[in-house]
């Protein structure tokens, strides 16, 4: 069956599929809803009035003393292989499309390995952050950090848990060319959380 | 290598996989120069252009996140072959987003300069 399969056309009121159109709506509100947390971020920012900081050693009143909390090159890896699992999942979605299954399996599975790092950079880094004194209500800045990138992660958690059920399908060989869209949707989904992440990762962690 | 795929009633052709490549290359080069300038002018490495840069700094800094954000949005996310429909359901809730970020900013900038002056 070839992706042409699915040409039919679709008796809807804009000729296009409704469920595509309802992951870009979702998408869409979830653009408003990032923001706000994104906001909320900004807001705070610079204004804890006691430590850890993100980017400044701090001693307390009792001469314990903070290092700055973020570790910069850790989140980099995690920024990239969020970048590279994009790739990955158009490529998953090409193979898809074409009825390459060898191309499908393959590359959904670099995705989901990569959000799978992604996932658990995330929870090393939150214990490391609470070990080193910063816990969610510690100071404005712990507050508004874990609720920016807590809320992110749960999204790459969901989108994981996504792939990896339509890579069950693949490998049962139930994602036939005329079932791309399946994919589709989780990809468009999965590129969403990473182009958050590109926003998250300036604002959050380089911009002092 | 071309693949085309339909939606609804419009056909479209995705890109080739050299083309995802070659977007995926200039995702990284560009994650690589945002990690490069916050080190040169912040980092372990920040030397006598760093208080050249620290101006630019943020602009900059939000021009290559800009450019990665439309990258992924028009090649991964095939906005640009796919129906105009869906760039608009993306795009102008996009919008109200960067309008809630900076009005928020303006909104707690003029509230603390309100609150110190008196």
């Amino acid at each position: 069956m070839t992706a042409h399969a699915h040409a039919a056309h679709l008796e809807t009121s804009t000729g296009l599929d409704n469920r595509k159109v309802a992951i870009w709506t979702f998408i869409g509100s979830e653009c408003m809803f990032f923001a706000t947390l994104i906001s909320n971020y900004l807001v705070n920012k610079g204004k804890s009035l006691v430590g850890p900081f993100p980017h400044e050693a701090w001693t307390s009143p009792t001469g314990q003393h903070f290092e700055p909390i973020f570790e910069i090159p850790l989140v980099t890896l995690g920024t990239a292989l969020l970048l590279f699992s994009s790739l990955f999942v158009v490529l998953a979605l090409s193979g898809a499309q074409r009825g390459n299954r060898k191309a499908l399996i393959g590359w959904l599975a670099a995705t989901i390995a990569c959000g799978i790092f992604f996932a658990g950079m995330q929870v090393y880094e939150f214990t490391h952050f609470v070990h080193r004194g910063l816990g969610f209500t510690t100071n404005l800045f712990g507050s508004s950090f874990y609720t920016l990138t807590g809320f992110h992660g749960t999204h790459v958690a969901i989108g994981v848990l996504w792939l990896s059920t339509l890579w069950i399908d693949a490998l049962r060989g139930k994602l036939p060319p005329a079932r791309s869209l399946n994919l589709e949707m989780a990809a468009l989904y999965w590129h969403f959380v990473d182009v958050v992440w590109i926003i998250i990762f300036p604002v959050v962690y380089l911009i002092k | 290598m071309d693949s085309h795929v339909t939606t609804g009633t419009q056909e479209h052709t995705h890109p080739t996989a050299s083309l995802y490549f070659k977007v995926g290359l200039v995702l990284f080069v560009l994650t690589a120069l945002e990690v490069g300038l916050y080190e040169i002018t912040y980092g372990d490495h920040a030397g006598s252009m760093a208080s050249t840069l620290k101006p630019l700094f943020v602009p900059l800094l939000l021009l290559l996140s800009a450019a990665k954000f439309a990258l992924v949005a028009m090649f991964y996310m095939h906005l640009k072959q796919d129906s105009k429909l869906f760039t608009g359901v993306f795009v102008f809730p996009l919008i109200i987003a960067a309008f809630i970020i900076v009005a928020l900013i303006i909104l707690q900038a003029y509230h603390f300069a309100f609150a110190r002056s008196g």
